[in-house]
């Protein structure tokens, strides 16, 4: 059997396509700042005094972590309304992406911080910096420079895994190619086509995000 | 009629999961054949073998699992490869799966002592025998952490399944929240299969680390 090579259908959905690049970059953005901020807060009701709110952290972020992004997706957006939760595809999919990074951020920024010597928090207590100050200065920032490639990665997967969302119909680049794919059959073309453009937008991705590490937590030099 | 999701419905969410586990493993398995050859390729002296692994990593790393499992499931039969869904998503998950092997047995092998590698040779070792005997015994068990935890990705992974209409856990489970109406209850219990099969390896995982970890 041969099959004609033809990538012209492509060129003609190539509005769609770039529309999709961009909803996923954007969903994508929102989710890695809001999975970020939930992640801090997690570890630190996984760090606080109280025992049920560290239980109740630690069990929320291993049960995220140990089930499929799919399941989570569509426990969102099929199984909450029945408690009267309603999000259309596109706020169930920042929602499904935000809850299942804070996860995972926050498991990395516990190893940051844990990775922050006993001595420097006291030190910075004898030289008679309050507790919020410590924790600016002393534990979140090197912890953040710490775990910055860790994090970065995670949020590549994050944009990665952004594909699934096509499955509740949010609109971006997976969701883009299933269309044109409907309307083309030129699945071999499009699919190859689509994993080059998620390539190319995750090579990008971890060069944007190691310019932005290299500005803000690169140590001072000499 | 529309039915309760009762026991009947979640013995078949759980029957599904039966085959969520048969495809990780098969996928693990061939996974990581190739996984192990991609390291080896990664860690080779001939600069082609390196840079041909680095790409391939890249892209395995680099594009996401469902569109590497939609470009082997409708793309592959236009060129005449006709594979059944199981077939697909096997080769699809395996691929996936050599990627990230390959990358955290990369990292293992390099974490060997060079003067390991040195001894071997001294010793009068081949590549072979030096690889078999010294090196990979102990790569593995420095990235037996890592490769657990990639297991559990893996396991998630294979909920994409359901997406080419593969009756796993999470396609049973969209099929019985079809017939029930009742998606709240159903996802629960599809979600908590899943950590049934997950957290034991996670725990596995950690403890790995920390024991790994400990030895210095």
């Amino acid at each position: 059997m041969t099959y004609q090579f033809d990538f012209s259908p492509l060129l003609t959905y190539w509005p769609e396509l770039a529309a999709g690049m961009v909803q996923t970059l954007r969903i994508s953005c929102i989710a890695m700042v809001a999975g970020l901020v939930l992640g801090i807060a997690l570890t630190a009701l996984r760090m606080s005094p109280s025992r049920p709110l560290r239980w109740l952290a630690v069990s929320y972020i291993e049960l995220v972590r140990n089930t499929p992004f799919l399941v989570q997706i569509f426990f969102i957006f099929f199984g909450l309304p029945a408690l009267g939760l309603r999000f259309d595809a596109t706020q169930a999919a920042v929602l499904a992406m935000s809850l299942n990074c804070s996860a995972y951020a926050a498991e990395i920024v516990r190893g940051g911080v844990q990775a922050v010597p006993k001595g420097q928090v006291e030190a910075g207590r004898a030289l008679g910096l309050g507790t919020a100050d410590i924790y600016r200065f002393i534990v979140f920032r090197p912890a953040i420079r710490a775990i910055y490639p860790s994090l970065c990665s995670q949020f590549v997967l994050l944009m990665l895994n952004s594909s699934l969302v096509a499955a509740i119909s949010a609109e971006e680049l997976t969701y883009a190619a299933q269309m044109i794919d409907n309307r083309t059959f030129r699945s071999f073309e499009i699919f190859a086509v689509v994993g080059l453009l998620y390539l190319a937008l995750s090579q990008c991705l971890s060069l944007v995000l190691a310019a932005i590490g290299r500005a803000y937590f690169s140590y001072p030099s000499k | 009629m529309i039915r309760e999701f009762g026991f009947p419905e979640l013995l078949f969410v759980l029957e599904g999961a039966r085959w969520t586990i048969l495809l990780s493993a098969l996928a693990f398995v061939c996974g990581g054949a190739l996984g192990l050859a991609v390291a080896l390729a990664r860690t080779a002296r001939s600069r082609a073998l390196r840079w041909g692994a680095t790409v391939y990593i890249q892209i395995f790393q680099g594009t996401p699992l469902l569109i590497q499992l939609f470009f082997v499931f409708f793309g592959l039969p236009l060129l005449g490869l006709q594979l059944n869904v199981w077939l697909a998503v096997t080769i699809g998950l395996a691929l996936h799966a050599s990627g990230y092997l390959g990358e955290i047995w990369r990292g293992g092998i390099q974490a060997v002592p060079a003067g390991q590698v040195e001894a071997a040779r001294a010793l009068g070792l081949g590549y072979r025998s030096a690889m078999i005997d010294v090196v990979l015994p102990q790569a593995l068990r420095i990235s037996l952490p890592a490769t657990v935890g990639f297991l559990v990705n893996l396991v998630k992974g294979t909920a994409l399944a359901a997406l080419l209409g593969l009756t796993e856990a999470t396609r049973a489970g969209q099929l019985m929240s079809n017939i029930t109406f009742e998606p709240l209850r159903v996802y629960s219990a599809v979600g908590l299969v899943y950590f049934a099969i997950c957290l034991p390896l996670t725990l596995w995982s950690a403890r790995l680390e920390r024991r790994l970890l400990r030895r210095g």
